[in-house]
């Protein structure tokens, strides 16, 4: 590889080879404001605030497209560069502090710390009126036209997922965010447009409100669990690296916070491996609909549902892992523990906004209860423990409650192709009635958006598939039209690495940050003894003791789901 | 002809969409780039104010226009050509321009026409590009330079209608060493000139009988964009530019100047960049709700734009505004 060596501020730098000024900046931890440079979108240099003072003398540019040369001399700080780069902070930010009232960032803002920085008020300019009003993404997400930036990165993201939903219209300055009016292009509420927002101009909708007047009412019983990638990414929201695990810290911070138990999504998914393994066991011997696909990211299933209704019923029944676990609270727990169900507030912390969505389903209630009350986002939990002051890292260790308890095969859920290897781990049994010895598979494991194995389980070569990103999706599906027996079993994620890089992450969230926090979930499960979804001790006693002892209608209440073709907005 | 490039150099063709970059060595870049096939661009937005020019030729010559893009298409051994015409134009040309579609259709040469919403960044070589390509209307990052990707990724030359003009001239040995300048405002004889290159605007002027008899300043090369020269600085200067020249009375109150000025480049920022996006706003926002015109501020905003706008739209409205201030007004821009 060839390497730059140039100057910043006087100090040494060394870039890649194709690595730009700012992106060297960057990786040598030399803070250059920016609002439109993503490291894997296109750079669109359209912000103007990564200005940086070159020669000869008083020449200013853009920082995210020059390319150093050797010797390169680079000020970040002149007094040129601090008074262009403020007007340009001005005009971008202009009117953005009146927003702050409308925002659940809070302290957790970091447009806030830059303003702050940068003495930048946000009130010296007054924007042009954008006519056209805020919209929602189902009940997902939204986005408000009046505080976009123009800086087009959820554009490309939404395109690079493979939707092409949002775009820009309007020119000068009424630009702004619009979304797609063609009838046959609908969002699939993946968020990744709220991850990719540097102003929060797109975000989730936020239920922040809702579980602090839960936690405030003596007469709930509130329920935290935490999805599989929380724990890894959470962190990044105080600054520590991506894949540290907080999960030991999050328990304390959640008893603080009030929750009354503090459970695990991580068994949630435990359930759904169970379930799901069984009907792939169960498709296999009784040649069943094949392939069989993941339905735990309701991004895709949106996608399946609006975009390729005729591959519904190659789609699990098998619930999700927040809907599992928190039937089973409202269900299973509560009989055991003696307590009305309909006391119980069920709030799950996720890297996702499609959760939301998915939690509002009228499909998934039992007995007419909504198994997941609430949703935030990690990015959500980070607002919420800094406004009420807790400094996560800093937290003595907790343990979850003991119905939280899961196996390694839960914690890589958020892993793309951890579901698969779950699924695997689980479906050996089911297949073979003997226990898998080898449990790791690495075939499935990796940042490629598509990948492909045959796995011999018995007399079974299982050939699957792992995708993540819509168009990912696409192409495989494309592929089943010409091959129908192409692939067994494939497992869709909407978001890249899947759920670990969800629309509810911390920002910024970028490939490499992924590829950290998957490291994280990896490490959890190296480390644990129980490592397959069937052998979890609070799942066979779900599973064994007291879900045999229902109805059939009650059982598939609890356990299972069904699709349908879906209109846009639905 | 057996030596075009050399004809084109040593006449000293340059571009006359107002950059002046000599058109042989444009010419010999594309040829030079790989990926095939090639595209030709006739740039027939011509979206500045005060200047008509492309329109004048385009409907008084458009076989010479058509015969210079032919030339550029042989050379670089392609038979599709493209206009980013102006729809406002196409809509009065249409009869004359179909018909020599038409006529070169039937000898192998494909020549379309993009019907461009009328506006400034349309002029933009990128955003152009981005416009005939049904993408929104804004400039590209360069690299690459449209003459190595450009139209669909195919190594592009793109020139003005007037480029192409004098194209033809030197081909068939009939360039003159001229220019057309387009003559608007408090003139006599408004309209378009075909004049020699190296006179002075004074003499241009004199030439089109068009020396006012009040106390006048002018713009020249846009009058938007272009320079701002007082009367007395006429004799020592040239055309630049686009090729023309707006006469104004002295009279003239600067705010009036300033928000003709500015609603243009508010109306016409395609929203890209921060600075040329929120700026060309602001400075509209500024002269019109202030009695008196705050200078500072706008000077503030003006250098922004000037030194950090993404292309040359945004980057183009120092020129107007510090030259009115230091040679009409005697104001520091400082």
């Amino acid at each position: 590889m060839k390497k730059t060596v140039f100057f910043i501020d006087n100090r040494k730098v060394t870039a890649n080879e194709g690595e730009s000024v700012l992106r060297a900046a960057l990786r040598h931890g030399i803070e250059i404001p920016h609002f439109c440079y993503h490291e894997d979108l296109p750079i669109d240099a359209d912000c103007r605030t990564c200005l940086v003072e070159i020669q000869p003398k008083g020449k200013v540019v853009t920082s995210c497209d020059l390319m150093p040369k050797p010797g390169l001399m680079v000020y970040t700080n002149s007094p040129l560069v601090q008074k262009l780069r403020r007007e340009n902070l001005e005009l971008l930010l202009a009117d953005h502090k009146k927003l702050c009232t409308k925002c659940n960032r809070g302290l957790a803002c970091k447009t806030a710390d830059l303003m702050k920085k940068y003495k930048v008020s946000g009130e010296k300019f007054h924007r042009a009126e954008i006519k056209e009003p805020a919209h929602k993404m189902g009940t997902a997400a939204e986005f408000n036209p009046q505080a976009c930036i123009s800086c087009n990165k959820c554009v490309e993201m939404c395109h690079k997922i493979g939707i092409g939903f949002l775009e820009l219209t309007d020119k000068g300055a009424k630009s702004h965010l619009t979304y797609n009016k063609n009838p046959k292009v609908d969002c699939i509420y993946c968020g990744q447009c709220t991850v990719h927002c540097p102003v929060a101009a797109v975000h989730e909708q936020s239920h922040i409100e809702q579980v602090e007047k839960a936690l405030a009412d003596k007469g709930k019983i509130v329920i935290a669990q935490m999805a599989p990638s929380t724990r890894a990414s959470i962190g990044e929201e105080f600054g520590l690296k991506p894949g540290t695990n907080l999960e030991k810290q999050m328990v304390t911070a959640l008893r603080k916070l009030g929750f009354d138990k503090v459970f695990d999504a991580n068994m949630g998914a435990d359930i759904t491996t169970w379930v799901e393994a069984e009907e792939l066991a169960h498709r296999i011997k009784h040649k069943g609909v094949l392939p069989m696909f993941t339905s735990c990211c309701p991004g895709w299933v949106k996608f399946a549902e609006f975009y390729h209704p005729e591959i519904l019923k190659h789609l699990t029944t098998a619930r999700s892992p927040q809907i599992h676990s928190g039937g089973s609270y409202k269900t299973w727990w509560a009989k055991k523990a003696g307590v009305d169900p309909k006391k119980i507030v069920v709030v799950s912390f996720m890297p996702c906004t499609s959760k939301k969505y998915e939690s509002t389903f009228e499909k998934l209630k039992i007995d007419g209860m909504k198994p997941v009350d609430y949703v935030l986002t990690t990015r959500e939990l980070g607002s919420l423990l800094k406004k009420h002051h807790i400094d996560l890292p800093r937290l003595k260790p907790g343990k979850l409650d003991f119905e939280g308890t899961y196996s390694g095969a839960g914690a890589i859920y958020g892993a793309t192709g951890g579901v698969m290897e779950s699924a695997l781990r689980s479906a050996y049994f089911f297949i073979t009635g003997k226990e898998l010895k080898k449990v790791e598979f690495k075939q499935v494991r990796g940042m490629q958006g598509v990948k492909k194995a045959t796995i011999k389980i018995g007399k079974k070569n299982l050939k699957v598939a792992v995708v993540y990103l819509a168009k990912n999706a696409q192409k495989v599906i494309a592929e089943l039209k010409k091959n129908p027996k192409a692939y067994d079993y494939i497992e869709v994620m909407a978001c890249p690495g899947g759920c670990i890089g969800g629309g509810g992450q911390p920002i910024p969230s970028t490939e490499a940050i992924i590829a950290e926090r998957i490291k994280g979930l990896y490490k959890i499960d190296d480390k644990m003894n129980l490592r397959k979804a069937h052998l979890n001790p609070v799942v066979r006693d779900f599973m064994l003791n007291y879900i045999p002892t229902l109805s059939k209608k009650q059982q598939a209440a609890i356990l299972h789901t069904h699709y349908s073709r879906k209109k846009k907005f639905e | 002809m057996k030596n075009l490039i050399a004809e084109i150099k040593k006449a000293g063709i340059v571009g006359r969409g107002g950059a002046e970059f000599p058109t042989a060595m444009k010419w010999e870049m594309v040829k030079k780039a790989k990926g095939k096939p090639k595209v030709v661009v006739c740039n027939a937005s011509e979206g500045e104010l005060g200047i008509f020019k492309d329109f004048h030729i385009l409907d008084k010559f458009p076989e010479k226009v058509f015969e210079g893009m032919r030339l550029a298409m042989d050379y670089l051994g392609t038979k599709e050509a493209y206009f980013n015409l102006n729809a406002n134009y196409y809509k009065k040309l249409k009869r004359k321009l179909d018909a020599l579609i038409l006529k070169w259709k039937k000898k192998g040469y494909r020549f379309h026409i993009y019907q461009e919403h009328p506006s400034y960044i349309g002029g933009e070589e990128t955003a152009l590009l981005e416009g005939i390509e049904g993408h929104r209307v804004q400039p590209r990052l360069k690299p690459p330079y449209p003459g190595e990707k450009g139209l669909f990724g195919q190594p592009t030359l793109i020139n003005n209608v007037e480029t192409f003009y004098d194209v033809a001239d030197v081909a068939d040995g009939t360039f003159e060493k001229k220019r057309f300048f387009s003559f608007s405002g408090h003139v006599k004889h408004a309209g378009v000139f075909h004049l020699p290159i190296g006179i002075s605007l004074f003499q241009a002027m004199q030439q089109t009988d068009n020396i006012p008899d009040f106390d006048y300043f002018v713009q020249v090369g846009g009058s938007a964009s272009g320079v701002v020269l007082n009367k007395g600085q006429l004799k020592t200067n040239k055309m630049t530019g686009a090729g023309s020249i707006e006469v104004y009375p002295v009279t003239l109150k600067p705010r009036d100047l300033l928000l003709k000025w500015f609603k243009f480049y508010r109306d016409e920022s395609c929203g890209k960049c921060t600075p040329c996006r929120e700026g060309t706003f602001h400075l509209y926002e500024l002269v019109k709700k202030h009695d008196r015109i705050p200078w500072g501020e706008i000077l503030a905003i003006v250098e922004t734009m000037e030194k950090t706008s993404f292309c040359g739209l945004g980057k183009s409205i120092g020129l107007p505004v510090k030259s009115y201030m230091q040679n009409i007004l005697n104001l520091k821009t400082k």
